[in-house]
């Protein structure tokens, strides 16, 4: 009887819709639809872009933290007030559109950016439910949406007319598209393991956190993830040292808070995708309710993506595609495996798979991610490779017109 | 199916954030490939070497400055030890010490900004080059003490140094000797073993021993090929001669290797400052020098061990207090002359972190 007890959210699009629907006239649905659609849309956009904001805050200051300085501290208490007054300094900015740019493509490429991220919020459990209620498809439904950023990168780079821009637009081209694939098989073994597409469901089935079930999972998903959000190493679409800005240089003004706006919004997408897959989502124990255990867990991984992004250096290009393609999709392929080997010996009945089966495969994929982790590093690693002893070269000799040994000893005598 | 591709000339800088201030690639890329590079400078041209002409030979110190403003002690020492040379003027033993003191420490000043900056040129989000602009914050703030001056120190003059160190320098001094080491491995153990660094530095941008002494390549860079040259051993001039020190060198001539050079000399330059330390005594820092010289020789040439390299003064006298002609051997614009061999063939992101290993200064190559 130690079953956690779960609360269904009622704030999903069918409680708003049934709230609504009792007092209407049957003959105005339409207008139910379109007042639930409504609502939900202004909470979802509200939530997301507020905590967007609190994110930039919390980051701007964890990186100040991480590198020995304040970070912003002037404007409201601890400078809550920040991301604000950054708001207002980007919608006060004219906003122009470069000469010779495809206006209608440069317009919309912010727009087309930015919804995608917004709509997988709907999707994401946060209590029990999803504002979308309990969408049966919601792996299959987040990878697709997500996959769009990629579009709405190369419009914005090839609209801008502008060479670094366009150099931006054909590395996320490049780099977007080859880490879907280990993301998207990584998500394969999860759904295996869950039995369900739902993100509830799999919120359900995780009597262990899959982070411990599949360690090697939440391995490829978080680096492919990363890079699919273009943060450090993988942050070569806007590399600020080598492009200035790429895609979005010449964005300016509102458009241009909207690009930055969505670049923000990926890390909380991401976190809260890897807290519903990996970290079981809002279960917890204790009187604490599960929303705050979702907002904790996605915080802890928002951390580590600073952490990260405070510490490493970029990756170049090839090593990038390289370690897609060597590197992760191997691993990812590797993990699909064993995770299809176990559930098929444990196969699972209608009720998915018990806890001792999720002990031992916990046992089993352990190992295998050791193994695997060690085989790729000796592979792909740098840091075995032995450099030759520096051999002093003998084109110049430094002592030739010396007599430095003679003048220490004549010093010696001396004293 | 053949595609058609054509290649794409890009501008980097004179406004680029990895440009070292408002130098000029012209750049023409086959997709992410250098084909070709084309160095543009005189973006930052002063004229300082026309302008030393109406000044007399104290007033070019501040002029000095200005060349390779990250290393502002170690170019007044080589324009100093010029006029020292030209002239004859004596230094006492106390500002031979001071001068080596404050060129140790500006050389670690000026190795820090260079390994910072090109961790931030490798896309580490700053964090590396806020740590060494720490340490680098409190040698300015020495230098503060030593001169009022934190950049512009302009601290040297023909015949010693401006004036004695403080009192209160010395504990200071000994607070960073002993801090440092400790720094120093902290920097380290974030960067040198950094797997993503290794992978974007090992065997990038090769120069070998050949092609740099061809290209009169000075300072870490032609040492990170294995040339074991340091005008501070070769020619050792102030007390270089009464110190112990290694000169560290490369092994292969890649970029890790001109990073790694630049560490390894940090630690030796606090070396060398901790013996200063132990083996200055008291006594005047400045000989009678008057505020007017008139050289009796002709013309004269001192090459000083910069942070970047050979730095070198050719200065023509005809008597009068000012130089007749004043040449400088920037070793930064010298050391450029390879950057068109070193870059074909690689990649934008490498053609950034090579250009950032060899370390230049714009002030410096457009003098």
């Amino acid at each position: 009887m130690t079953e956690i007890l779960i609360l269904r959210s009622g704030f999903d699009f069918n409680g708003i819709y049934g709230f609504f629907d009792e007092f209407m006239p049957d003959s105005l649905d339409w207008l139910v639809f379109l007042i639930t659609s409504l609502i939900l849309a202004i909470v979802i956009i509200n939530a997301v872009v507020l905590s967007t904001a609190l994110l930039t805050w919390f980051e701007r200051r964890l990186l100040g933290r991480f590198q020995s300085r304040l970070g912003p501290n002037r404007w409201g208490p601890f400078g809550l007030l920040q991301p604000i007054a950054d708001l207002v300094s980007l919608l006060t900015k004219e906003d122009t559109i470069p000469e010779g740019a495809d206006k209608p493509i440069f317009t919309l490429a912010p727009i087309v950016f930015l919804a995608p991220a917004l709509i997988v919020f709907s999707v994401i459990p946060l209590h029990g439910g999803s504002f979308l209620g309990n969408l049966n498809v919601g792996l299959i439904f987040v990878i697709a949406i997500t996959s769009i950023n990629t579009l709405a990168v190369f419009m914005a780079g090839w609209s801008s007319l502008n060479k670094y821009a366009m150099f931006g637009a054909m590395r996320a081209v490049a780099m977007l598209i080859s880490y879907e694939i280990p993301m998207g098989i990584t998500v394969v073994a999860v759904a295996l393991v869950a039995q369900t597409l739902g993100l509830s469901d799999v919120v359900l089935a995780q009597d262990i956190p899959y982070i411990l079930v599949m360690p090697l999972a939440f391995l490829v998903f978080i680096t492919a993830a990363s890079a699919e959000m273009s943060r450090t190493p993988f942050d070569l679409i806007e590399s600020d040292s080598e492009l200035g800005a790429g895609y979005h240089t010449e964005y300016s003004g509102a458009k241009f808070a909207l690009l930055q706006l969505t670049e923000f919004m990926a890390p909380i997408i991401v976190a809260a995708l890897v807290t519903t897959l990996f970290l079981s989502g809002w279960r917890g124990y204790g009187p604490i309710p599960g929303p705050v255990w979702f907002v904790i867990k996605t915080f802890i991984v928002l951390f580590g993506f600073v952490w990260i992004r405070a510490s490493w250096p970029r990756l170049r290009v090839d090593q990038i595609m390289g370690l897609a393609w060597k590197g992760l999709l191997p691993l990812s392929i590797i993990n699909l495996f064993v995770v299809a080997i176990e559930v098929f010996i444990f196969n699972p009945g209608e009720n998915g798979l018990s806890t001792t089966d999720l002990w031992i495969m916990t046992g089993v994929n352990w190992g295998v991610t050791i193994i695997a982790i060690f085989a790729i590093f000796n592979l792909l690693g740098q840091s075995k490779s032995e450099r030759p002893v520096p051999v002093i070269s003998p084109l110049a000799n430094m002592y030739a017109n010396t007599n430095t040994v003679k003048k220490i000893t004549d010093l010696a005598e001396a004293e | 199916m053949p595609i058609n591709t054509q290649p794409v000339t890009i501008n980097l800088g004179p406004q680029h954030p990895s440009t070292h201030g408002v130098f000029r690639l012209r750049v023409t890329f086959d997709g992410e490939q250098v084909i070709d590079v084309e160095p543009v400078f005189g973006y930052l041209h002063r004229g300082t070497e026309k302008l030393a002409e109406e000044r007399n030979y104290v007033q070019i110190v501040t002029l000095t400055d200005r060349l390779d403003y990250v290393a502002a002690m170690t170019n007044n020492l080589a324009y100093v030890r010029t006029v020292e040379s030209l002239t004859g003027i004596e230094v006492p033993e106390r500002g031979m010490y001071l001068r080596v003191i404050s060129s140790e420490l500006q050389r670690i000043a000026s190795h820090l900004i260079a390994t910072g900056f090109l961790l931030d040129e490798l896309g580490a989000f700053h964090t590396p080059l806020i740590y060494c602009f720490r340490e680098r914050e409190r040698i300015l703030e020495m230098f503060e003490m030593l001169c009022g001056a934190r950049i512009t120190v302009s601290y040297m003059r023909p015949g010693g140094v401006l004036q004695d160190a403080p009192t209160d320098f010395w504990p200071r001094l000994d607070d960073f000797l002993t801090s440092m080491p400790g720094y120093l491995d902290e920097l380290e153990g974030l960067i040198t073993e950094n797997e993503v660094v290794l992978a974007r530095t090992r065997d990038l941008g090769i120069l070998s021993a050949q092609d740099a002494i061809n290209a009169s390549i000075t300072g870490p860079v032609l040492r990170a090929t294995g040339v074991q040259w340091d005008l501070r051993k070769a020619e050792p001039h102030e007390v270089y001669d009464r110190l112990d020190f290694d000169v560290p060198i490369g092994s292969v001539g890649d970029t890790f290797d001109r990073y790694y050079v630049r560490i390894q000399e940090i630690r030796q330059s606090l070396r060398m400052i901790q013996q200063c330390v132990a083996q200055i005594e008291p006594g005047p820092v400045r000989s009678k020098a008057p505020y007017f010289i008139r050289p009796d020789s002709v013309d004269a040439y001192v090459g000083t061990e910069s942070p970047k390299g050979e730095l070198g003064f050719y200065i023509v006298s005809d008597g009068g207090i000012s130089p007749y002609r004043m040449h400088i051997r920037a070793p930064s614009f010298i050391n450029l002359t390879v950057l068109r061999e070193l870059l074909i063939g690689w990649k934008l992101a490498d053609l950034i972190v090579i250009f950032g290993s060899l370390d230049i200064v714009v002030g410096e190559v457009d003098r």
